[in-house]
């Protein structure tokens, strides 16, 4: 156990490096490259510390750990609370991975306001880092809302053409569903008096009114996913944003909705979950075969990534709502399988934008020849994401589909077949842009990948081969987290038939365990 | 011994493939053969140890995933069956391999290809040693994306990338089919290790359980999904437009893939499982008769085909067909009995079609040849051989092989048994009619070429005719050598537990005594239809035109192939772009976004032009709202308290 506060040394070391950053001076002719470098050396600095919590966590007990607690608004029951468990602790380390990619990522692509630039990752890198390690409910609302700025500045200052629009469609989308959160939280607040997550899973609340708070949640969280209806935001946010902004997107920021599925609407609204979970399989299989369909006609690169996304988001909804070991552990194993696929496609679409600055597929064609290197690279990350076994897109798709199969056969039956188009969508795509004949001149001249390149591209096929060959690596910490969260489900739902008893004997084990935690604490 | 055989493969493909550069064409190509003789002898070996001296094993690597009760490893299970695909698949990926290294000698990119191929044997070698449905999807996967990787391999040709990617997607839709059978599988039996599925079986051969809404016996759904996914491997009929059109990839590839090993994935998935097919006897039959449709469609097909390389597709589709057929009858020991034999001789065929494409400066339409015979003559004599053995000529292996899945599929004494006998004997006719139109048209009567190329046409180097020996004397003894062993009397000590058959469907046992005519009609009409083909294609060749115009519609339905693609297009490609776009531009565009952000954005600027409207900054305009707004005031109170 380590007793200094870890996590919010890794929440906060980025700010730090924000501090240093606005330090420079902007007129020095060194400003930009300072300020990236300053940026990179945080981000790698908060991923090795990351990574030390990492290799202190226990992955054998589904209790938070490293908490730390200090009282933040003491008169209302507030306190500022951290801590992870099996569920969370691996989305920190995808937070903190992705960053200084994303760092290396903008290295030469983002010439102005460079400084700015880097600053706002890096405050984004505390607000997603925070928000998953927030064990307080108005604690993880300030981080789950203050994203969308640096998020926002990010497309609206260094996106495309069209980015304005982009910025405000994705600003308007992600408020709305978050008002309606902040109305769920208020009065989830007014009614148990605090905002403590532990203590609010323990809360039973009548059923008419766990179905209106499930939905204000789910308004939120679904945007976040993007579920359908509700995703066009995400293509024309992709589409706008600069290579990083959207690696970060697909990488990290479409995860939020998820984790808040597990975080918020299963342990604390248990029965408006089972209640509404054919509402959001239904969704779901929508979005896994409307999106590939979707994806099968695009013609710009980025657009078919992000609606590749939506659909294997649509797979990670399906899995978590079966509420059964195999789906909600492949649920969390597809969030971070797409956390690096996605990213790693984004990475090779900004990799020839950078050369060609367009997104156009048809403007490209026959880049095996003269980017062998980068065909390589490209075709792995189309595998994975196709759910090729021995990738890491196959683990959580096999499991989110067995867990499924236990729950509906026809969900299963219809969310399958979007395996087969993302494997049309995926290899039309490899095969316009990397194979066929050279149609273009500028195309012949594309030089291939730099070593700043294959040093961003090396740990995230590592990963992919890593995740899919040995998932228990991975499989393992989340295990204990899930169990219990299935198990809390299962007993909320149950009939209560049971004798007193029983009820008396629960809490008893309840308080038991209660001292015995505190004890270890 | 084991991980000699099956992981030698894969460190050829890491290092032709990481380091092919660094190595060099020479180096990649003597390290990924030599690699692959090693894993070749090692399989020779294991044969012998596991097959011969009945001595199977499991050999657990290391657990794979690990989620609730679910828990697959990764395992090497070296049992009766599985040795005979291992010594299957590297002795002709070894072959192939030493092939290569002459075929591809003008390619640009030899380390790549080399590669590829030992990694697509080693996702082969993955697939029929896996202990449980998990690592044999991966193999089933991986062995797609190889060939998907190969076929495409000219990636400069368009033709090759369609060709690629349209085997990958119906492979993929097999493979949606497998996995439904896996859930399945996962759903009743909660394990999915072979041995513990096995194990199971009996006490769960009643079990029904509801899927899409109906309640179906789950054995039988279980099995139907996995015929899914072998149908799309193996090419049956309705899956099988993807196979004629992989012959874009090199011919080394479709000699390895699309003829000797990953085609029979389909088949060796059914005998694998057969203790549950056993107990599904409608999707046996089921498989039965499309096996034989399959081998017929097929065989009408490449009768009427000139392309050389087609011609031998199609017929690997049919001959693929009559495994199938044999397996719908329970009689899973002939249907590997044929799998191993064909994997020999047509795998021969290919080799030798190959080294004629290759004299022939790349021409692979046979009216473009003629006449070659003496001028390659080593390459003459091996398609012989091969076409002898694939048209069932006594005494080459295909003779053994594939008598005996005639004689089963009689001896079944079902109507489908009967319905695939003689379809499977009609078929026979066909397959000797067009191996020797083949050769007729390839290799006699006058060139038909233009004189540049007839004046370059040239025998094969060295190394690619001295690997085709081995597949000769496979073509030619394998039949004879191991007829005993497979379908005879000793098969049950040899293929041991690895196959399971109810006593009542016992064909192979049943077939020693079927009536001496239903033995010999198959050679029969083998020889019947050699001497057609001479008579058509060297003795009148004027012939073939007259009877394809005397029955012009189906001749020309048989050219395109049964219309399958056209088919296919209509009803499911076109209509899937389609709805493609109409779900981007009208669903997403007008109405989602229409309604949704756009639309309030327009709203809130009506709204606001509107009020905007209010603020003109005229007095007499206020001044008139004002007037207005106190008569409603007087007149509202006045009506409240006077009225």
């Amino acid at each position: 156990m380590i007793e200094f506060p870890i996590l919010s040394l890794i929440t906060f070391l980025p700010i730090i490096g924000v501090i240093f950053i606005a330090t420079i001076d902007s007129k020095s002719e060194y400003a930009a490259s300072n300020a990236k470098y300053v940026a990179l050396f945080v981000s790698l600095v908060t991923f090795l510390v990351s990574l030390y919590m990492y290799f202190n966590f226990n992955p054998n007990t589904a209790e938070f750990q490293f908490v730390e607690e200090k009282q933040w608004l003491p008169g209302l029951g507030i306190s500022y609370k951290m801590g992870v468990d099996g569920i969370s602790v691996l989305f920190v380390m995808l937070a903190t991975f992705l960053t200084p990619i994303c760092i290396l990522a903008s290295w030469d692509s983002i010439k102005k306001r460079v400084k700015e630039y880097m600053m706002a990752f890096l405050i984004l890198e505390t607000m997603m880092v925070g928000m998953f390690c927030s064990m307080d409910m108005l604690l993880f609302y300030v981080f789950f809302e203050a994203i969308l700025i640096p998020m926002y500045l990010i497309i609206g200052i260094w996106g495309g053409d069209n980015r304005v629009y982009a910025a405000f469609k994705f600003f308007l989308y992600t408020l709305l569903g978050s008002v309606l959160l902040l109305i769920a939280m208020l009065y989830l607040y007014m009614e148990m008096g605090t905002t403590d997550i532990q203590t609010l899973m323990t809360s039973e609340i009548p059923l008419d009114i766990q179905k209106w708070l499930w939905l204000a949640m789910f308004a939120s969280f679904a945007v976040k996913v993007p579920m359908w209806p509700v995703h066009t935001w995400l293509p024309d946010a992709h589409v706008q944003a600069p290579t990083a902004g959207s690696v970060i997107l697909a990488g990290v920021l479409l995860k939020m909705g998820g984790y808040g599925f597990l975080r918020f609407s299963i342990p604390i609204l248990p029965e408006a979950t089972a209640y509404f979970a054919d509402f959001v399989f239904v969704l779901s299989v929508i979005a896994v075969v409307y999106t590939s369909m979707v994806a099968l006609v695009q013609t710009d690169m980025k657009k078919l990534i992000a609606y590749s996304s939506i659909a294997h988001m649509g797979f990670v909804t399906l899995g978590i709502f079966t509420l059964n070991t195999q789906g909600v552990e492949g649920a969390i194993f597809q969030m971070l399988s797409h956390g690096i696929v996605s990213a790693a496609l984004f990475l090779c679409v900004g990799v020839v934008y950078d050369r060609l600055h367009t997104r156009e597929i048809d403007r490209y064609g026959g880049l095996v020849k003269n980017m062998p290197k980068y065909a390589v690279a490209f075709m792995i990350f189309t595998m994975a994401s196709v759910g090729l076994p021995v990738t890491s897109g196959f683990v959580g798709e096999f499991l989110i589909l067995i867990g499924l199969f236990q729950v509906s056969t026809i969900f299963t039956f219809i969310a399958a077949t979007g395996v087969v188009l993302g494997a049309a969508y995926m290899l039309l795509l490899y095969k316009r842009v990397v194979f066929g004949e050279q149609k273009n001149e500028d195309v012949k001249t594309m030089k291939d990948l730099n070593k700043r390149e294959i040093a961003i591209f090396a740990p995230l096929i590592l990963l992919v081969f890593w995740m899919g060959v040995y998932p228990s690596t991975f499989l393992k910490p989340i295990a204990p987290s899930v169990e219990n969260l299935i198990a809390n489900y299962n007993y909320s739902i149950q009939p209560t038939e049971m004798s007193e008893e029983d009820l008396i004997d629960d809490e008893l084990e309840a308080e038991i365990k209660e001292e015995d935690t505190k004890e270890i604490d | 011994m084991e991980f000699i055989a099956v992981f030698l493969p894969l460190l050829g493909a890491l290092i032709a493939g990481l380091f092919g550069k660094v190595i060099g064409d020479k180096g990649s190509q003597f390290i990924t053969c030599f690699l692959m003789v090693c894993a070749a002898a090692a399989s020779l070996f294991l044969f012998k140890d596991v097959a011969m001296a009945s001595n199977p094993r499991v050999l657990e690597i290391f657990t794979w995933i690990s989620s609730g009760d679910l828990n697959v490893s990764w395992a090497l299970r070296f049992d009766q069956i599985a040795v005979v695909m291992v010594f299957v698949v590297n002795i002709v990926s070894a072959v192939v391999h030493i092939y290569s290294v002459g075929y591809m000698s003008h390619d640009p990119a030899k380390a790549k290809f080399m590669a590829y191929l030992s990694l697509f044997t080693f996702a082969m070698l993955m697939l029929v040693t896996a202990d449980n449905l998990v690592q044999l999807f991966f193999g089933w996967e991986g062995v797609g994306v190889a060939s998907y990787l190969l076929i495409g391999f000219w990636n400069h040709k368009e033709s090759a990338n369609s060709a690629a990617i349209k085997a990958f997607v119906m492979n993929r839709i097999g493979d949606f089919g497998l996995a439904l059978g896996i859930m399945v599988i996962f759903f009743a039996f909660g394990t999915l290790n072979f041995d513990e599925i096995f194990i199971r079986v009996e006490e769960l051969k009643d079990l029904h359980l509801e899927f899409l809404g109906f309640d179906v016996h789950m054995i039988t759904l279980a099995c139907a999904l996995l015929f899914v996914g072998a149908m799309g491997k193996s090419a049956q009929l309705g899956l099988h437009t993807w196979l004629p059109d992989a012959m874009e990839g090199p011919t080394p590839v479709s000699a390895l893939i699309h003829a000797a090993t990953m085609v029979t994935a389909g088949v060796f998935l059914v005998v694998r499982m057969s203790p549950l097919f056993e107990y599904a006897p409608s999707v046996l039959m089921f498989i039965c008769i499309l096996g034989a449709l399959t081998a017929l469609i097929a065989a009408t097909i490449a009768v009427t085909q000139n392309d050389i390389k087609r011609v031998i597709a199609y017929s690997t589709m049919s001959q693929l067909g009559y495994m199938f057929f044999a397996l719908g009858v329970s009689a899973y020991s002939a249907a590997m009995f044929h799998l191993f034999t064909h994997a020999f001789f047509k795998a021969l065929l290919f080799l030798g079609a190959g080294s004629v494409i290759h004299a022939m400066s790349d021409e692979q339409d046979m009216r473009k040849m003629g006449g070659i015979y003496k001028l390659i003559p080593a390459t003459y004599i091996m398609m012989w051989i091969g076409s002898l053995a694939l048209a069932g000529v006594p005494f080459f292996a295909g003779y053994f092989s594939k008598d005996m899945v005639l004689e089963v599929a009689y001896a079944d004494h079902t109507w489908f048994g009967m319905f695939a006998y003689w379809v499977g004997i009609f078929v026979a006719f066909l397959t000797a009619f067009y191996s020797f139109r083949l050769i007729f048209m390839a290799f006699h009567g006058k060139p038909r070429c233009d004189e540049k190329v007839m004046d370059h046409v040239h025998e094969s180097p060295k190394i690619m005719l001295r690997p085709l020996y081995v597949l000769v004397i496979g073509a030619v003894t394998a039949g004879y050598s191991f007829k005993e062993l497979f379908v005879g009397s000793d098969r049950g000590d040899f293929f041991g537990k690895s196959i399971f058959v109810l006593a009542e469907n016992d064909t192979v046992a049943a077939a020693h005594h079927v009536p001496t005519w239903v033995a010999v009609l198959p050679a029969a009409v083998g020889i019947v239809g050699i001497i057609l083909a001479w008579v058509f294609y060297i003795k009148c060749p004027k012939l073939p035109e007259k009877i394809a115009n005397a029955f012009k519609w189906i001749y020309k339905f048989f050219l395109n192939k049964w219309y399958f693609d056209e088919l296919y297009n209509r009803l499911v490609v076109k209509p899937l772009f389609c709805f493609g776009s109409l779900f981007w531009k009208i669903g997403d565009v007008k109405i989602i976004d229409g309604l949704g952000p756009n639309g309030v954005a327009k709203l809130s600027k009506k709204t606001a032009d509107l009020t905007s409207k209010l603020q003109s900054g005229y007095v007499y305009h206020y001044a008139f709202v004002m007037l207005i707004g106190i008569v409603c005031f007087v007149s509202f109170y006045l009506f409240k308290f006077n009225g």
